[in-house]
C-alpha cells in the first residue's frame, strides 16, 4: 500500500466522490420515480417501468455509448451545454452521470420495495386528518420507506464504486482526472508488472464494499430495534 | 349533521347508486359485507371519487360532477376511524394523537388534546410507541387521533368488528362518550345489528350498492326480529344491588332482576333475546325461572310469522316474541296486564 502513487490515491478518492455524488443526485429522482410507480396508476407507467429498468439489462458499454451521443459536443444535450460553456464528456461529471444511470434502477427497486410494504390505509388516514398529498409524502411515506431508501442508497453507492463500462466510454481513463479504482485496476492489469498494484487496489475495493455492507447491516439492525 | 348524497360509481361487476338525505347526529349505515358501505364512506370522505353525482354536507358542496367541485379529502374535515387502528408506526401515541390537531387551523381547534386524552384515558400512554399498546388501547388512540383533527363529521367504518365482544363493549363507551362530550355528529358503519342498536338512532340500510331502507334503528331491529335466529335483542342496563345464592340482584327500573353473573362490577349491560322470555296471562304460583315481572303491554307488532310484544316493566321496556297462536291464547292486547318469566341464566353480559 505504501507504493501507491498520487494517481492511485486520487483514483480512490475520485471513486468515493463519484459514487457519493451520483447517489445523492439520484436520491430525489429515485424517490419520486418509486413513488409514482408504487402509488400512481397512469397509462405511461409501463413505459416508465421499462425505461427505469433498462440499464439493469443493457451492457454498461451501451449506456456509456448512448450517453456519449447525448452528451458529446455534437449531441442534443451536450451541444446546448457546450454553448453554455459546460463540458461534461471526459470530466468527473461524466463519470457521475454514467454511474447514476447504471445504478438508478437498483435504487428505485429498493425504495419501491420499501414503499410497497406501507399500509395504504395509513395514507388514507393522513389525508382525512388534514394532510395534503405532499405533506403525506413527507410525514408518512418518506419515514415509512426509510429502510428502502437507505438500502437503495447503499446499494447504489456500492454499485457506483464498481462502475466501469459506461464510465470508461464517457469519462475516459485519465489518471488524476477521471480514473476511478476499477479503471486504475484495468490499467495496471494491462501494464507489465502491474499485477501487485492491481491486487492492492482490489483489496481497497473489497475493504470499501465490506464497510458499506457492514454499515448497512448495522443501520438495519439499529432501525429494527427502534421499531 | 345534514347530509345529502346522490352518487354513482361503477366497480366492474359491482355498481354503487345511492341517493339519500339524512338529518341527525347518530346515523348508522347497516348492511352485509360487500354491500357498498365502505365504498360509500370512501366517496363521502373524498378518498375515492364518484363518477357523477353530488355530496353536500351541512350546506357545503363536497362534490358535484355538474360544476366540477371536488373538495380534497384533507379539506373536508371528515374524520375517520377504521376497522383496525391503522396508527402511524413511526410516531408515538402523542405523535399520532397530534397528527391531525397540528394540521387543523388554529381557529378550528375546538377540541383540545388534554380533554381528549382525559375522556379516552390515554394520559399514561402518551410517550409510548404504538407497538407497546393493547388492541383496545390502540383503537382508543385511533379514536382520539380522529377526534383531535376537530372534524365536523366522524365516520366510523366498522371500528368494532375486529374486536372480540369483551373489548367491543369496552370501546363503545369511549366512542359514545367522546362524540357526546365534544358534540361530534357521526356515521357509524356496521353489519352488526347489536352494534347499530348501541350506536345509532337512525339507520340507512344498504344492500347491493343501493339504499333499501331508511328508518330508526329501533324499527329496524323490530323488523328483523322474525328473520333473526336470535330474535330481538333487549339491551338491559342495570346497577348491582346485592349478591345472593350465587346470583346477582340488579336494579332495573322499579324492580330487581336476578342474573347469573360472576362479575362484581357495579354497573352492567346485558343482552336478552326476545325468545328467552315466557309470557303468562295470569300469575303462575310457582316457577323455576328466577325472574317474574309484572308488565303492561305497550305495543304489539308483527315481524314475519312472529308477534312482538313490547312491555312496560316497572318503567323499563322489554320486547318478547310469541307465535300468533300463543298471542291469541294469551289474549294479548295493548294496555293489558301480562307476566314475563326470565331465567337468571338467560342474560348475557356485554359490558
Amino acid at each position: 500500500m505504501l507504493n501507491f502513487t498520487s494517481y492511485d490515491y486520487s483514483a480512490i478518492l475520485l471513486s468515493l466522490k463519484v459514487a457519493l455524488t451520483a447517489t445523492l443526485i439520484s436520491l430525489p429522482f429515485g424517490f419520486a420515480t418509486a413513488y409514482l410507480m408504487t402509488f400512481k396508476r397512469f397509462k405511461a407507467r409501463i413505459i416508465l417501468d421499462i425505461i427505469v429498468n433498462l440499464p439493469l439489462t443493457l451492457p454498461p458499454v451501451v449506456i456509456g455509448f448512448l450517453l456519449l451521443i447525448l452528451l458529446g459536443r455534437q449531441g442534443p444535450i451536450g451541444n446546448i451545454l457546450f454553448r453554455m460553456g459546460i463540458q461534461i464528456i471526459f470530466t468527473w461529471k461524466a463519470a457521475v452521470i454514467a454511474t447514476a444511470v447504471v445504478g438508478f434502477p437498483l435504487m428505485v427497486r429498493s425504495i419501491r420495495t420499501g414503499m410497497e410494504t406501507i399500509d395504504k390505509t395509513l395514507i388514507d388516514a393522513s389525508r382525512t386528518l388534514g394532510a395534503g398529498r405532499f405533506d403525506t409524502i413527507i410525514s408518512i411515506i418518506a419515514p415509512l420507506s426509510l429502510k428502502g431508501i437507505i438500502a437503495g442508497s447503499l446499494l447504489m453507492f456500492a454499485r457506483a464504486l464498481g462502475e466501469f463500462g459506461a464510465t470508461v466510454i464517457v469519462a475516459g481513463n485519465i489518471p488524476g482526472v477521471t480514473q476511478t479504482i476499477p479503471l486504475a485496476i484495468y490499467e495496471y492489469t494491462s501494464s507489465p508488472g502491474g499485477d501487485a498494484m492491481a491486487l492492492m487496489l482490489c483489496i481497497i475495493s473489497i475493504v470499501i464494499s465490506v464497510a458499506v455492507l457492514v454499515f448497512h447491516e448495522w443501520l438495519a439492525g439499529r432501525m429494527e430495534r427502534t421499531d | 349533521m345534514d347530509l345529502k348524497v346522490d352518487v354513482k360509481k361503477n366497480y366492474g361487476a359491482f355498481s354503487l347508486d345511492m341517493n339519500f338525505v339524512i338529518h341527525g347526529d347518530r346515523v348508522g349505515l347497516f348492511g352485509p359485507s360487500g354491500s357498498g358501505k365502505s365504498s360509500l364512506v370512501g366517496l363521502i370522505s373524498g378518498l375515492r371519487e364518484p363518477e357523477n353525482g353530488m355530496i353536500i354536507l351541512d350546506d357545503e358542496t363536497l362534490f358535484n360532477s355538474g360544476n366540477g367541485v371536488d373538495m380534497p379529502s384533507e379539506h373536508r374535515r371528515i374524520g375517520m376511524v377504521f376497522q383496525r387502528p391503522h396508527l402511524f408506526p413511526h410516531l408515538s401515541v402523542k405523535g399520532n394523537l397530534l397528527y391531525g390537531f397540528k394540521r387543523c387551523s388554529p381557529d378550528g381547534r375546538r377540541i383540545t388534546p388534554d380533554s381528549v386524552t382525559e375522556v379516552l384515558q390515554l394520559n399514561h400512554l402518551l410517550e409510548r410507541g404504538i407497538r407497546n399498546l393493547s388492541g383496545g388501547e390502540q383503537q382508543r388512540v385511533a379514536i382520539g387521533r380522529a377526534v383531535l383533527s376537530n372534524p365536523r363529521l366522524l365516520i366510523m367504518d366498522e371500528p368494532l368488528s375486529a374486536l372480540d365482544d369483551r373489548l367491543k363493549f369496552q370501546i363503545i363507551p369511549f366512542l359514545r362518550g367522546v362524540c357526546d362530550t365534544f358534540k361530534i355528529p357521526y356515521l357509524f358503519i356496521s353489519h352488526s345489528l347489536l352494534e347499530m342498536r348501541v350506536m345509532a338512532d337512525q339507520t340507512l340500510v344498504i344492500a347491493d350498492g343501493r339504499i333499501v331502507d331508511q328508518t330508526t334503528t329501533e324499527n329496524l331491529a323490530r323488523g328483523l326480529m322474525g328473520e333473526s335466529d336470535a330474535g330481538y335483542i333487549n339491551l338491559i342496563r342495570v346497577r348491582r344491588s346485592r349478591r345472593l345464592d350465587g346470583l346477582c340482584a340488579y336494579k332495573w327500573g322499579r324492580q330487581e332482576l336476578l342474573i347469573s353473573s360472576q362479575n362484581d362490577q357495579a354497573e352492567g349491560l346485558f343482552e336478552l333475546s326476545s325468545r328467552e322470555i315466557i309470557l303468562f296471562k295470569r300469575h303462575p304460583e310457582a316457577i323455576s325461572a328466577r325472574n317474574l315481572l309484572e308488565c303492561r303491554v305497550a305495543d304489539i307488532f308483527e315481524a314475519g310469522q312472529r308477534i312482538g310484544v313490547e312491555m312496560d316493566c316497572g318503567g323499563e321496556r322489554l320486547i318478547a316474541e310469541v307465535v300468533k297462536e300463543a298471542a291469541n291464547e294469551l289474549s294479548i292486547r295493548k294496555g293489558g296486564e301480562i307476566f314475563a318469566a326470565i331465567k337468571a341464566s338467560a342474560f348475557r353480559r356485554l359490558a
